[in-house]
């Protein structure tokens, strides 16, 4: 698996970037920063990127490059975390809305097409303005807003799964729905659901960042990626590294998982698994 | 005059066709007027060979690496269709060459009318429009022995029985009047009575019109209604051609002669197993009774959620099963064989009584004393497990770990079903066919059951391995005590492996008894109909006669109950479904 990714050409290059984000982080998680993210050394205020300081100071002179660092794990825990909620969570409800049909079918789906017609971070924002800002919150808004499609990408092919004989067959041993749902249907689903996420993850480092950027993320002084950015903003003809750092790393970031989603869908889709050696 | 000469013709696939040949060096002649049959297993070739006469092989990824193809056009000119361009290929097609297809379902455009679509065809290739092509339309519907003509023009493609949609098709290739007709397993997809129907279309119509036919097929007992000569293929190459009574009558290859071997040819009653345990008299407790069973599906108005009526899928079927015993359920698509199948395994509603007496009192019983092998071994399987869980799956349903007395049951089946016994961590895509079917029936003998549901088991494998899957069942059959309900709608296997035989029609069973009986003295009308549609080797160039009554919607309305059936106890374990004479 993890050879058939840097085998693939766009598998390479956003393995390569998730990879070495997820090693800054842990650097970061683990101190081993440039400078001490918190500390402000007043005296190289607005410093430009040099050998002292590699991306430069902001505004308080505290260190962009190890801010950055400690920035994407704060991303990346968000992320992970509110993708793994919304995935779970998502896909219980998808393959129990397939399985059972009827009411709970339409009650589950309805409710998600609800969720579905609010534009992402616009729903993510009424979360955060009724639980209030902070890291929790973001995750547990960003993973409301992304489970709908979790639970879509699931239900649609659970329910032809659903109809084919091996269920049938099961179905004549007496098997658990339990272990039909978990061997029968999961376990053929678990292609598009690795691919969905990964894209998943993409997004949601975009929402984390969004949401920090309003202030409603991350609160000062812990450093986020979102938040630099829009510390940036009054700053960005004086000292234009401020905004660059944290922009591109979001960017870079966001290109990453998606390239390796792209890359997922074509190593896990058996129709073109054929024609790559 | 010679129509098609083809000679040393090659065609490989991928992006080294040299390298991955199907078709190996074909050469044969066929002259205007003659019907030429290519019979061959899945595989062989045969298909790949007729897409090639008009190169629509360029668009499955084919290319055509050796060898030439003659065609003598309607002009006298000779093209080399090897050679030609696609501009030329797109006017032989059609107007040369026409060519019918196995699914007829797939190949009509379902938002548009069979009238549309037929006038369309004209406009292409005849330049008729308005009242004039409506009016070709509707004649080449009445040449294709449509009913009722007027009316079927506005329908969809929905609205018409697979066997009409293959009509349909059929018609909308003659309308261009082709000089050669390709039929590639024209009748696979069909019910066997449609099938004889569509046989002796094709046969009036080759005799009608004076245009030449290849005819492929899996099924060498079609061909004696149709050729004139037949060639056999193998792995890409034709191992034996020559004219119809020759190849049939004095096969010279092995492989032919394989071929007509392994097909079950049906023998009327004669080949009938005659092991039944029913045959002494005394026979033993029925492990199975199915008494009154009924399956009906409501039909729903969406808005109002008012019944709208009932399908009666499953009518008041009735039987019982003894130990060592199969009974056959034949019966055409719609019929409601599977679903009775289905009912008796709790997989769809019904009422009625089911009792399995008996069943519980063998040593090492199992819970779960009914078992089902269905039809397509690539669907029944879990892509995504290994042999072991596969097999382990009905153990594990009934609350037993995976233990060492399993593995040892695992072991062994494998080994009674001829497969490797280390080949429990391989996947089903593994397998071939045959080897999958295999597996499935393994896995159904897990639980030690004492009867097995063979839902068209055999009906996806290839007649050789269809053969050998047979007399494993039979096998497996003697050693374990089993009984089988064995469905199928191919008349010459149930005459292979059925003791008994119950003949549904329309929900119903119309005819049941010992399997001899019933096939040999046919009580029952659609009995009769059933039997003389089954493909005869032996009969040569039969005609059967048209006969287009179908079968009625079974839509009854809220609270119907059909009246109770009289039965006519036609022998002693034979009894047929009194008919209306009037």
């Amino acid at each position: 698996m993890i050879r058939a990714i840097f085998h693939h050409p766009s598998g390479r290059i956003g393995g390569g970037i998730v990879l070495v984000y997820l090693v800054l982080a842990g650097l970061g998680a683990l101190g081993l920063t440039p400078h001490d993210p918190l500390m402000q050394y007043r005296l190289d205020r607005l410093h430009p990127p040099g050998a002292a300081y590699w991306l430069g100071t902001d505004l308080f002179g505290r260190d962009i490059a190890s801010r950055l660092m400690v920035g994407i794990g704060q991303s990346f825990f968000v992320a992970f975390l509110s993708v793994a909620a919304a995935a779970s969570v998502g896909t219980v409800l998808g393959l129990t809305a397939a399985w059972v049909g009827r009411l709970w079918d339409g009650v589950v789906m309805r409710s998600m097409d609800v969720l579905l017609a609010f534009p992402a971070i616009l729903l993510a924002l009424l979360i955060v303005a009724i639980m209030g800002p902070g890291t929790w919150t973001s995750v547990l808004a960003i993973a409301f807003v992304y489970m709908p499609i979790f639970t879509r990408v699931v239900r649609g092919p659970a329910l032809s799964l659903k109809t084919r004989e091996f269920v049938d067959a099961a179905r004549t041993f007496g098997s658990s729905t339990r272990y039909i749902l978990t061997r029968h249907l999961l376990l053929n689903i678990v292609a598009p659901l690795t691919v969905q996420v990964t894209l998943a993850l993409a997004w949601a480092l975009l929402t984390e960042a969004g949401l920090s950027f309003l202030g409603l993320g991350t609160q000062p002084p812990a450093p986020s990626l979102g938040l630099m950015l829009s510390d940036s903003r009054n700053l960005m003809e004086t000292a234009p590294w401020l905004m660059i750092a944290p922009g591109v790393t979001i960017m870079i970031g966001i290109l990453g998982f998606n390239l390796l989603g792209d890359a997922l869908r074509d190593i896990l889709d058996p129709k073109t698994r054929g024609g790559r050696a | 005059m010679t129509l098609l000469s083809v000679s040393g013709l090659h065609v490989g696939f991928g992006r080294d066709p040299k390298a991955g040949e199907v078709v190996r060096g074909v050469s044969f002649d066929l002259a205007a007027g003659q019907t030429l049959a290519i019979v061959g297993e899945s595989g062989s070739g045969k298909s790949v060979t007729a897409l090639s006469l008009n190169r629509l092989v360029d668009f499955g990824g084919g290319t055509i690496t050796e060898g030439s193809i003659r065609l003598t056009r309607a002009d006298g000119d000779v093209l080399e269709v090897t050679q030609a361009d696609e501009a030329a290929m797109t006017r032989v097609r059609g107007a040369e060459i026409g060519m019918i297809f196995q699914e007829p379902m797939t190949s009509l455009n379902p938002v548009l009318t069979v009238g549309a679509q037929m006038e369309e065809a004209f406009r292409l290739h005849r330049g008729l429009a308005g009242a004039a092509a409506r009016a070709a339309a509707k004649d080449a519907l009445d040449r294709v022995r449509i009913p009722d003509v007027a009316r079927r023009l506005g329908d969809y493609p929905h609205q018409l029985s697979g066997g009409m949609l293959q009509r349909v098709m059929i018609a909308s290739v003659l309308a261009c009047n082709p000089r050669l007709l390709i039929a590639d397993e024209p009748t696979t997809a069909l019910d066997v009575t449609v099938q004889a129907q569509i046989m002796a279309l094709l046969g009036e119509l080759k005799q009608e019109t004076g245009m030449a036919m290849i005819f492929i097929t899996h099924d060498i007992g079609l061909v004696a209604g149709i050729a004139d000569r037949v060639m056999v293929m193998q792995d890409g190459r034709a191992v034996e051609q020559g004219a119809l009574a020759e190849v049939l009558d004095h096969p010279q290859h092995d492989y032919t002669r394989h071929l007509l071997h392994a097909v079950p040819h049906f023998a009327n009653g004669r080949a009938a197993r005659q092991d039944g345990p029913r045959a002494g008299g005394a026979a033993a407790a029925p492990v199975l009774t199915v008494q009154d069973l009924v399956v009906r599906f409501p039909v729903k108005r969406r808005m109002f959620a008012r019944a709208k009526g009932e399908i009666h899928a499953v009518e008041r079927v009735s039987f019982d099963l003894v130990p060592g015993e199969t009974l056959g359920i034949v019966g055409e698509s719609g019929s409601g064989k599977s679903t009775a199948a289905r009912a008796i395994l709790g997989l769809v509603r019904s009422r009625g009584t089911l009792a399995l007496p008996g069943a519980d009192t063998r040593a090492g019983a199992s819970q779960r004393p009914v078992q089902m092998v269905f039809q397509n071994p690539y669907a029944s399987l879990n892509p995504r497990l290994t042999v072991e869980s596969l097999l382990a799956e009905p153990v594990i349903a009934t609350g037993h770990g995976i233990d060492d007395a399993v593995r040892a049951r695992m072991a062994q089946l494998l080994a009674r079903v001829d497969l490797p016994t280390n080949c429990l961590g391989r996947y089903p895509h593994e397998f071939s066919g045959g080897q999958r079917q295999r597996l499935c029936i393994a896995r159904a003998l897990m639980l030690n059951p004492s009867v097995v549901v063979l839902d068209e088991a055999v009906s996806a494998l290839d007649v050789s391995v269809q053969a050998r899957v047979l007399e494993l069942l039979v096998d497996l059959q003697r050693e374990f005590g089993l009984a089988y309900l064995f469905i199928s709608h191919d008349m010459a296997v149930v005459e292979r492996i059925a003791h008994r035989i119950a003949v549904v029609h329309a929900g119903q069973i119309v005819e049941i008894g010992d399997a001899a009986a019933v096939l040999s003295a046919p009580r029952h009308s659609y009995t009769r109909r059933l039997i003389s549609a089954v493909p005869n080797i032996d009969r040569r160039h039969v005609r059967f006669t048209l006969d287009t009554s179908t079968v009625g919607s079974l839509l009854r309305p809220p609270g119907y109950e059909p009246p109770m059936a009289d039965w006519v106890q036609v022998g002693p374990d034979h009894r047929a479904r009194a008919e209306d004479t009037a």
